[in-house]
């Protein structure tokens, strides 16, 4: 079976919900491309001629696990935004498959340079949820440490990460390693010159990397015909290196693509573009209102094509899983929001000398003046009675 | 021979050259540092002696190679990067500013950014528009960044070595209409503090602060000065993040008097931050307000204007003269 036919081959916008506003623009392509697909959307597995996986019973529970966990750790964050407790969530809602496929093609030695929704990605290095939402509550700025779980900082300036992943892959050819880069971004940053030359920079010294864009049709309220004229996943063949988009929502699919292209970068072929055609179901964060910019109907066809739901059905269908499993799995879940929820509430303010902290890694005298000045200051305070300080 | 008159370019190539030879992490990149030897010629002869891998041609991307030099970090290198001039910084600005300079906030301390961005920065060579631009202010301004540039062979030298061991970001500005300046430089010598001032002419009437290219002139200008029975005591900061204000305040507080001088532009230059923490620390010592002297809110002219935008021998004196009215 091929994956003409599938549902995933329709076109991505039915005529109701096409936003398209520029009067008499022509549709950027005749059709979409295929995309390489390995389960449908009603769960049904499908062959393709380049990719395919041979996954064991578990190894498929371990896929589902982690999307369901994920998801669960998702909206458990999006509670504690609504609750006041974070300032800001960005929810990876519907990019399960997409994060959990890619991020369980990765080994150990090798990195990740993520942008700041890759929360699936973190879940698979062995990144603590909680330490996750340190940033979305105002504590620090990110503060894990990059090289305990190979997994670089959230990184909030689009597209910037996909240099450093550049670099950071180009220093790894130069000690001989196998280890290979990945780096995250989406269909927004593909308009960035720091994406543009990322490609340039990685092709002209054949670096390790994988550039993994998670196309989500929208960067915030900008859907990706006004980043694109063309599918994202073709930009690398103007760079010389292979480009293949994959059903982002599939997560066997993602994980067999991801898997090829870091071998690939291992084998010292360089790099290459992973397109992941998906869809954001959410807000951009929760500060954000979609309702503004798109129709209810596009959210639900995409609903159709949830990633948690197609590995279910095909565990069911296979006989893979069983009702305890999935009964084990629930109750896993809400253990999990309740440790993070906890985590998240007993988290601390820091200690307001932290401002001036880690500015340099060799000190400067004008950061030891200030430190000073704002101790003596706050000091003054602290002489004062409590009585007066009410 | 450990002391030799060298060009401040060829002392520069030196220091890069000892650096590539006692650490393998260090890395060069820039664009024609290769086989041209910068256009500037400050990398020629390291890669045909240390390699393409580590002497590193790059493309024509400016924010690439910053980029790129935080990813080689980030893995355990010590890149030395090189923009090609001034002007052209702009497009790194951002992963300088946004990235290079608060990674190591941002992980709390657990990541090391080891980059060096070197410049050749400041006019008086007759170049095309965006070659000749003093834009140390622009980093100087952002919490992260360490600044500094040398005004002689032996600070060139010596300096570059600091930076390139520096454990923080170091934007290196390099005076070019000084490259082909000689002095001495004793390779074997114990260099005083990357980011200390020192006192290259004593003196008790005032005193001129200044860094890079304009140290030459403030010596000039002390000299002149002396003719006309007049000390002036010349300061060369060496930093501009940090600054050695307490080096600054000694000596004000001797003369009680102080002239900046920089090429930048004055309004919100390194001389206004300098002006108003001596206000803060000296103001009972100061017998004049404190003055600068820089270029002007004006793109940097043409050529053929720009000896008049720059402060010269005669626009540092009237300052001078200015300041002893008082």
């Amino acid at each position: 079976m091929t994956v003409e036919s599938t549902a995933a081959r329709k076109p991505r916008r039915s005529s109701g919900t096409k936003r398209t506003a520029s009067a008499g623009a022509k549709k950027p392509q005749s059709s979409e491309p295929q995309l390489v697909q390995l389960l449908t959307p009603e769960g049904e597995r499908v062959q393709h001629p380049e990719y395919d996986i041979d996954l064991t019973a578990e190894e498929l529970r371990g896929l589902y696990r982690d999307m369901v966990l994920t998801r669960r750790f998702d909206a458990e964050a999006t509670a504690l935004q609504r609750q006041g407790e974070l300032g800001l969530w960005a929810s990876l809602l519907g990019q399960e498959a997409a994060q959990i496929g890619s991020g369980r093609a990765l080994r150990d030695d090798d990195y990740v340079f993520p942008t700041y929704r890759e929360h699936g990605v973190a879940w698979c290095r062995g990144v603590d949820p909680t330490n996750l939402l340190g940033m979305f509550r105002g504590v620090n700025h990110g503060g894990w440490d990059p090289n305990s779980n190979n997994f670089h900082l959230y990184t909030i300036v689009i597209g910037s990460q996909t240099l450093h992943a550049t670099g950071y892959a180009m220093g790894v050819a130069k000690d001989g390693a196998d280890s290979a880069v990945i780096a995250y971004f989406g269909d927004g940053a593909s308009s960035q010159g720091d994406v543009a030359e990322s490609f340039t920079f990685s092709a002209v010294y054949n670096a390790p990397v994988v550039f993994f864009c998670q196309n989500n049709q929208w960067a915030i309220s900008e859907p990706t015909e006004k980043q694109t004229r063309v599918p994202l996943y073709q930009r690398a063949q103007g760079f010389g290196f292979p480009g293949v988009r994959v059903d982002g929502n599939d997560v066997l699919a993602c994980l067999a693509v991801t898997r090829s292209a870091l071998e690939r970068a291992r084998r010292g072929e360089g790099p290459t573009l992973v397109e992941a055609f998906t869809y954001r179901m959410g807000a951009h964060t929760t500060s954000d209102d979609p309702t503004k910019y798109r129709a209810d109907e596009e959210r639900a066809a995409w609903e159709a094509k949830d990633p948690i739901l197609r590995l279910k059905a095909y565990l069911e269908n296979e006989g893979h899983a069983d009702a305890a499993f999935f009964e084990e799995l629930e109750a896993e879940s809400e253990a999990l929001g309740k440790r993070v929820r906890e985590a998240v509430r007993a988290m601390p303010d820091p200690d307001h000398m932290a401002i001036f902290e880690n500015v340099y890694a060799d000190g400067h005298a004008l950061v030891d003046e200030e430190r000073a000045q704002f101790a003596a200051y706050q000091a003054s305070f602290a002489d004062s009675a409590p009585e007066e300080a009410k | 021979m450990a002391v030799q008159k060298l060009p401040l370019a060829k002392a520069l190539n030196e220091s890069l050259r000892k650096a590539l030879e006692t650490d393998p992490k260090v890395l060069i990149m820039g664009e024609d540092v290769g086989k041209l030897g910068g256009v500037f010629r400050v990398t020629d002869g390291l890669q045909k002696d240390f390699g393409e891998d580590r002497v590193i041609d790059t493309p024509l991307a400016e924010s690439g190679i910053v980029g790129t030099a935080i990813g080689l970090a980030l893995r355990g290198y010590r890149p030395v990067v090189e923009i090609q001039f001034d002007g052209f910084v702009f497009p790194a600005y951002d992963q300088i500013v946004t990235q290079l300079a608060k990674m190591h906030a941002r992980a709390l301390g657990k990541i090391k950014l080891p980059v060096v961005v070197r410049i050749p920065y400041g006019g008086g060579i007759g170049a095309v528009e965006h070659h000749s631009e003093s834009p140390e202010a622009l980093f100087a301004h952002v919490a992260g960044l360490k600044v500094v540039s040398p005004s002689n062979s032996s600070d060139a030298y010596w300096m570059l070595q600091q930076a390139i061991q520096s454990d923080d970001p170091v934007i290196f500005f390099e005076p070019k209409r000084r490259y082909w300046d000689k002095s001495e430089v004793d390779t074997e010598a114990i260099p005083g503090e990357l980011h200390k001032a020192r006192v290259v002419r004593d003196g008790t009437d005032l005193t001129l602060a200044a860094y890079g290219p304009m140290v030459k002139v403030c010596l000039e200008a002390a000299a002149a000065a002396q003719e006309e029975g007049k000390s002036v005591e010349v300061l060369d900061l060496r930093s501009v993040s940090p600054v050695d204000f307490d080096a600054i305040q000694k000596s004000v507080e001797k003369t009680r008097r102080l002239v900046v001088v920089h090429e930048a532009p004055v309004f919100f230059g390194s001389g206004a931050e300098i002006a108003a923490r001596i206000t803060e620390r000296c103001f009972y010592h100061l017998e004049a307000p404190v003055l600068r002297v820089g270029g002007y809110h004006a793109p940097y002219p043409p050529a053929r204007l720009e000896e008049e935008y720059l402060p010269g021998l005669d626009r540092v004196l009237d300052a001078v003269d200015r300041s002893l009215a008082y």
